[in-house]
């Protein structure tokens, strides 16, 4: 992709966006720079809050409801777009520029069959008539390696999968040829192995025609495979820089290298319990159904007292049914679940207040777990209290020493409610309460996904030394297979409600793997740029699309 | 289309069924009446005899359950007994009151269904503007006002200071269609202002509901021009909520309807409940509410079936 | 013409050029087409039209006004975080909480604010406002006025009333049935669905022309009736929160069914509870407004704005305005009331954004 010789095509320079929050206008996006040749593709890269998807909307001039650009100038091909009247802008949008969203299935309309959809921006643009467009739209298809390219084009929205609208919806950006793509988190919604494929033929397309790109994503990762350069952006502001290899070799800003270094956390896998051992919670054979249809096919494994279980896979694995399972939240149609030896009963409702004491859970998001209406201090007192009976003084005391276990300092927390917090510290009360109880046993449920990754590095390691001085087990579901090798001891991976393989983390990450973990392992992306490209040669270019069918 | 046929059919007998739980409703309502009908109806000073006879004469003396399904047969048959108060048929006093109230809130549906839905859209459109404020504040009151008090508003002003149209609208049976146009209009005018500010909001909240969401901002990042956003994309998706709000209106308008015909004195189906309400004629107070549940029950099995016809995921099974 | 029309016109037009000029688009806008309206007005009608149009102005311009004023006395009164809020708050909407406020005055203080008795006949029937009776007499010769008063009294006070065991008993029954789920939820919700089949204001006719009417029985019967709406709407709401993962933990931890209600469920449900209990406080106030009206509801010699406005209806074939007087009052609160929930729910909204 060497294509700096070509003209400069996108100049934003000190740009300047407001939000409006209640009556009051307040900076969000505080001067930024940006300058894109033709045919380059940049990436955008910063974690939630950062500003980069309202950039990427005001390249095309567009600031969403509650935006305004409030100052700086945007120049594409020439022409600056913050003065350029509406009826020019739109005509723009679409055949010059072109916006792929986060979300495909939301944002094809869900009353028109994709090809209408498709061919609406050329007709309307008068680039081509309704059968050229049409053809061109197959075409694209094909080229995007769409299942059935000849007819895919006349179904309706929600008769295509998430990763086939995706593609989908590329295919559509392309159908004006425009000089300048905005893809705005093209991935984020999609499983690893389905991500593979778009990223490899958003990467395709952008290469055949030569169209210019700004790439934003939060993935490092992603962004290493995808772009000729990377700007880090932080609150708003430019942190810095650079060709992508440089980048990712010699960051320069501290900023920068914490992202980088984040991937490092890995803690050492501890011994195996010993044979003899029982096991805090073991699942035996258990089997389970949503009304008719079932979810969960005969799924065994153990979790061992201070150890890690991680159990990972893909969205409709079963891996948190298998929570819900052992929670009693879904009672199992087959198979049992024992504590300590003993079996539980199946529905959380016969459970004695002991054996619901000993198992306690932490959610994926933060912002439902906790009561909106009670405080801190409320929401860690209530299991102390329920549990242990513990009142006044005492009670305090226990809360306060919980809230320091967590590292919050309780004075300051007290008497705050969950939306004085940030992301990182309500998952911190989150953990604070399942302690409270004083468990054996803590269900983790993707309890870092929805975080950053900083914050959710602070998490792991909480959890972490959290294990050590309690002596608790986890079982930490995610699809995050950085997560697995981060704090696992033991890893067991799931699909379609079977359990695929199982074993310890060293030996799960070493080959042999069973194909579906390989298949997943493989498709994790990693921060070498040439990672995607080397992939793709080893799988065969041609059969990415059934890869993902395996 | 299996699945789509399924569903209507679903909810057309759930319709079905609800209809045959609200007659059972409106007929033991009857028998929660304390004390004796017969005594009641006859006064104290009734003889044993003529209470027996009146007994029989309703049929008081078989079951309750005969007499429910006598009485439901003979409704379906446009049988609905004989009236306490004057021994006429109930249905022979009904039907051309029936039609009059037809005729009221066609007309009041045939002026403020298209007069709300394009306020509608175009508040949604200009939303925050001083035309959306001005709609808002006036809808506002329209709706909280009772219609009796604008009924005698536009009395006022359009009959007595101003005499355009007749304060009472006596319609005889044999008034041409303009006269009876003409007659209907202020009753028809006073429910339009009470439905169309329903009918009005709810649209606007509907469409800017839609306007926010990601595939209409994928069409305005495509360079979609706005009137083609509104029709071609917001408009075909908003089909449901409208079909919704219509026909909830209409509904309203039954309630609606019955003020309105006294205020205006219009000889429709509202103003005999009233009347029969005072005196307490059973057979044709239930013979009424029959009707009114009837009609309100129908036009919600419309708006869902609409709702189900209108959804492209159903429409389109995968 | 008349210098009046002259005036008036000459008015309307200097105000929009210099809202013009002076780029105030939405004053502007409306100034301009307030003279377009008035130049058609005036053909149809009239001077006595433009005469309307004045007066409506200037009373709208003195409700703008006090509305204005009693945002600001508000503001510098409360403290802080309510003085934040009120004066951030629209027009309608201080004008709707003052209005509430002197009608609460009006029903609290009846007797004393009242010059004559509830059912004292002072003069003649359909007296003409004189210094005694200042709105006049009704058909019996007892004081409009005093009615008036102690109408707030009786209507508001027994909407109120109707309104609390509608909203009691509703959020209740729409709580457990979100809570507890499966076939509880089940029945509860046919019996709601077919109750709501039949259309309130026939349904209450019909129980009225069963039970009798008289006050009791109109506060039971529209109660009754009032209940699934409210029912609907707290399953709606509790709907949404027994979702939430803090829910789950709770049942996870063992909690009583009592408990998730109380303590989770009902603090977050207050909000748009509190706000719709206004709305619903309209409905049903109309409600027995309209059987009042009908003669059906509250029953003389009690003074009610419905019955008012039926006893005096004769009077507006006279070009007299007395029974809108009564229907003035109803339509004023309710208008107010809705002004007020309108501003709490979008508050309530916006500050989800």
């Amino acid at each position: 992709m060497q294509n700096s010789k070509h003209g400069v095509l996108l100049n934003i320079r000190d740009l300047r966006i407001e939000g409006r929050s209640g009556e009051d206008w307040t900076e969000i996006v505080h001067g930024v720079d940006l300058t894109l040749r033709r045919g380059e593709v940049m990436g955008l890269i910063g974690e939630s809050g950062a500003g980069k998807s309202t950039i990427g909307l005001a390249a095309m001039g567009y600031a969403r409801d509650g935006c305004r650009i409030s100052g700086g100038k945007i120049e594409f091909d020439g022409m600056d777009l913050t003065t350029t009247p509406q009826d020019d802008l739109r005509a723009l949008r679409g055949s010059r520029i072109a916006y792929v969203a986060q979300s495909a299935a939301a944002s094809f309309n869900p009353s028109h069959r994709l090809i209408d959809q498709h061919t609406e921006g050329p007709m309307l643009h008068g680039i081509s008539s309704r059968e050229e467009s049409e053809k061109d739209a197959i075409e694209l298809y094909r080229r995007l390696r769409l299942p059935n390219p000849d007819e895919i084009g006349f179904r309706y929205p929600h008769q295509v999968s998430g990763g086939q609208l995706q593609r989908a919806m590329t295919a559509m950006v392309m159908s004006c040829r425009p000089d300048l793509i905005i893809f705005d988190e093209p991935t984020t919604a999609l499983d690893v192995t389905t991500q593979i494929e778009v990223l490899a033929s958003i990467r395709d397309i952008v290469d055949q025609f030569d169209t210019a790109a700004l790439y934003i994503t939060h993935d490092l990762a992603v962004v290493a495979q995808m772009a000729d350069r990377i700007k880090v952006l932080l609150k708003g502001d430019e942190v810095e820089e650079a060709e992508t290899r440089e980048m990712l070799e010699s960051p320069k800003q501290d900023y920068t290298k914490s992202l980088w270094a984040v991937r490092s956390f890995e803690r050492p896998q501890k011994p195996p319990a010993p044979a003899d051992a029982v096991p805090v919670v073991s699942v035996k054979n258990i089997s389970a159904a949503y009304g008719e249809t079932p979810v969960l096919f005969d799924v065994s494994f153990d979790i061992h007292a201070g150890r890690t279980v991680a159990v990972v896979g893909e969205s409709g694995s079963g891996k948190s049914t298998a929570a819900r399972c052992i929670t009693g939240l879904l009672p199992p149609s087959s198979g049992e679940v024992m504590f300590d030896g003993e079996v539980l009963p199946a529905d959380f409702r016969n459970r004695n207040r002991e054996q619901l004491r000993q198992a306690q859970m932490i959610y994926q998001m933060a912002d439902t777990a906790l009561n909106p209406k009670k405080r801190i201090g409320e929401i860690i007192s209530r299991p102390v209290q329920f549990y242990l009976g513990l009142k006044g003084a005492a009670l305090k005391q226990r809360v306060d020493q919980l809230l320091d276990q967590i590292e919050l300092e309780p004075s300051q927390y007290y008497h705050r409610y969950p939306s004085e917090l940030s992301g990182g510290q309500k998952q911190r009360i989150g953990i604070a309460r399942a302690l409270a109880a004083e468990p054996k046993f803590i269900i983790c449920d993707e309890v870092t996904s929805a975080l950053d990754q900083l914050v959710a590095e602070g998490i792991l390691k909480l959890l972490d030394r959290l294990q050590e001085e309690l002596n608790l087990a986890y079982m930490f579901i995610t699809h995050d297979l950085a997560t697995v090798r981060s704090i696992a001891d033991e890893v067991v991976v799931m699909r379609q409600g079977k359990v695929v393989e199982a074993g310890p983390k060293d030996v799960m990450f070493k080959p042999p793997h069973h194909p579906y973990t390989d298949l997943l392992l493989s498709s994790v992306p990693e921060m070498d740029p040439d990672w995607l490209t080397n992939l793709l040669e080893e799988r065969g270019a041609d059969n990415i699309g059934e890869a993902a069918d395996v | 289309m299996n699945g789509l046929a399924m569903l209507m059919a679903k909810r057309i007998g759930l319709g079905l069924i609800t209809l045959f739980a609200v007659s059972v409703i409106i007929f033991a309502a009857l028998e929660l009446m304390p004390g004796d009908l017969a005594e009641q109806v006859l006064g104290q000073s009734a003889t044993p005899e003529t209470v027996a006879q009146f007994r029989k004469e309703l049929g008081l003396d078989k079951a309750p359950h005969i007499r429910y399904f006598d009485w439901l047969g003979g409704a379906l048959q446009g049988d609905f007994g004989v009236s306490l108060a004057n021994k006429r048929s109930v249905a022979d006093q009904l039907a051309p009151r029936f039609a009059n109230t037809l005729f009221l809130a066609a007309l009041a549906a045939a002026i403020s269904v298209p007069l709300a839905l394009t306020l509608g859209v175009l508040a949604a459109l200009y939303r925050n503007s001083i035309f959306d404020r001005v709609a808002n504040v006036s809808t506002l009151t329209s709706i909280s006002s009772p219609e009796f008090f604008l009924g005698y508003v536009l009395i006022l002003f359009l009959a007595v200071k101003n005499p355009i149209f007749p304060s009472i609208s006596n319609i005889s049976p044999n008034a041409d269609f303009m006269e009876q146009l003409y007659r209907t209009m202020l009753p028809a005018i006073t429910l339009t202002l009470v439905v169309t500010a329903h009918m009005m909001r709810m649209t606007r909240a509907a469409i800017i509901n839609l306007l926010a969401s990601p595939y209409i901002e994928m069409a305005r990042l495509k360079g979609v021009p706005r009137w083609r956003v509104i029709v071609r994309h917001a408009l075909v998706n908003a089909l449901a909520p409208i079909i919704n709000v219509v026909a909830l209106n209409l509904a309203y308008l039954i309630t609606g309807v019955v003020l309105v015909e006294v205020v205006f004195v219009y000889p429709g189906v509202g103003q005999l409940l009233v009347d029969s309400v005072s005196k307490r004629d059973l057979p044709v107070v239930q013979a009424c509410c029959l009707i009114f549940a009837a009609t309100y029950v129908l036009l919600n099995l419309l708006a869902d079936v609409g709702s189900i016809l209108s959804n492209p995921r159903l429409r389109h099974p995968r | 013409m008349s210098y009046f029309v002259l005036v008036y016109y000459g008015l309307l037009i200097a105000a929009s050029c210099v809202t013009a000029h002076y780029k105030m688009r939405s004053p502007f806008m409306m100034l301009f087409s307030l003279t377009i309206a008035s130049a058609f007005f005036g053909l149809l009608g009239g001077e006595d039209w433009l005469w309307g149009i004045t007066v409506c102005a200037a009373l709208l311009a003195a409700a703008a006004g006090l509305a204005y004023s009693f945002r600001e006395f508000l503001g510098m009164v409360l403290n802080p975080d309510a003085s934040y809020a009120i004066r951030s708050a629209p027009l309608t909407a201080s004008f709707g909480l003052l209005v509430v406020l002197v009608y609460v005055v009006a029903a609290l203080f009846a007797p004393v604010i009242a010059p004559f008795g509830e059912a004292e006949v002072i003069g003649g029937a359909y007296a003409p406002p004189d210094d005694k009776m200042i709105l006049g007499g009704d058909q019996l010769g007892r004081d409009l006025f005093s009615r008036l008063i102690y109408g707030a009294r009786n209507t508001v006070g027994i909407a109120f009333l109707t309104t609390l065991i509608a909203f009691v008993s509703g959020t209740l029954l729409g709580l457990v049935a979100a809570t507890v789920g499966g076939w509880v939820d089940q029945i509860m919700s046919r019996i709601v669905d077919t109750i709501m089949a039949i259309p309130q204001l026939v349904f209450a006719l019909l129980l009225l022309t069963i039970f009798g009417a008289n006050m009791t029985t109109l506060i039971l019967v529209i109660g009754f009736l009032y209940t699934p709406l409210v029912f609907r709407l707290a399953r709606a709401v509790a709907g949404n929160i027994v979702v939430m993962d803090y829910i789950e933990a709770a049942k996870l931890r063992g909690e009583s069914t009592w408990y998730l209600i109380t303590r989770e469920i009902l603090p977050n449900a207050a909000a748009p509870l509190v706000a719709e209990f206004g709305l619903r406080f309209c409905f049903v106030f109309l409600a027995i407004a309209a059987l009042s009206f009908l003669g059906l509801g509250i029953q003389p010699p009690t003074a009610d704005w419905g019955s008012m406005v039926r006893e005096n209806a004769t009077l507006i074939s006279f070009g007299v305005i007395t029974p809108l007087i009564p229907a003035a009052a109803i339509a004023l609160l309710t208008v107010s009331i809705n002004f007020v929930v309108d501003w709490m729910l979008h508050r309530a909204s916006g500050l989800k954004e």
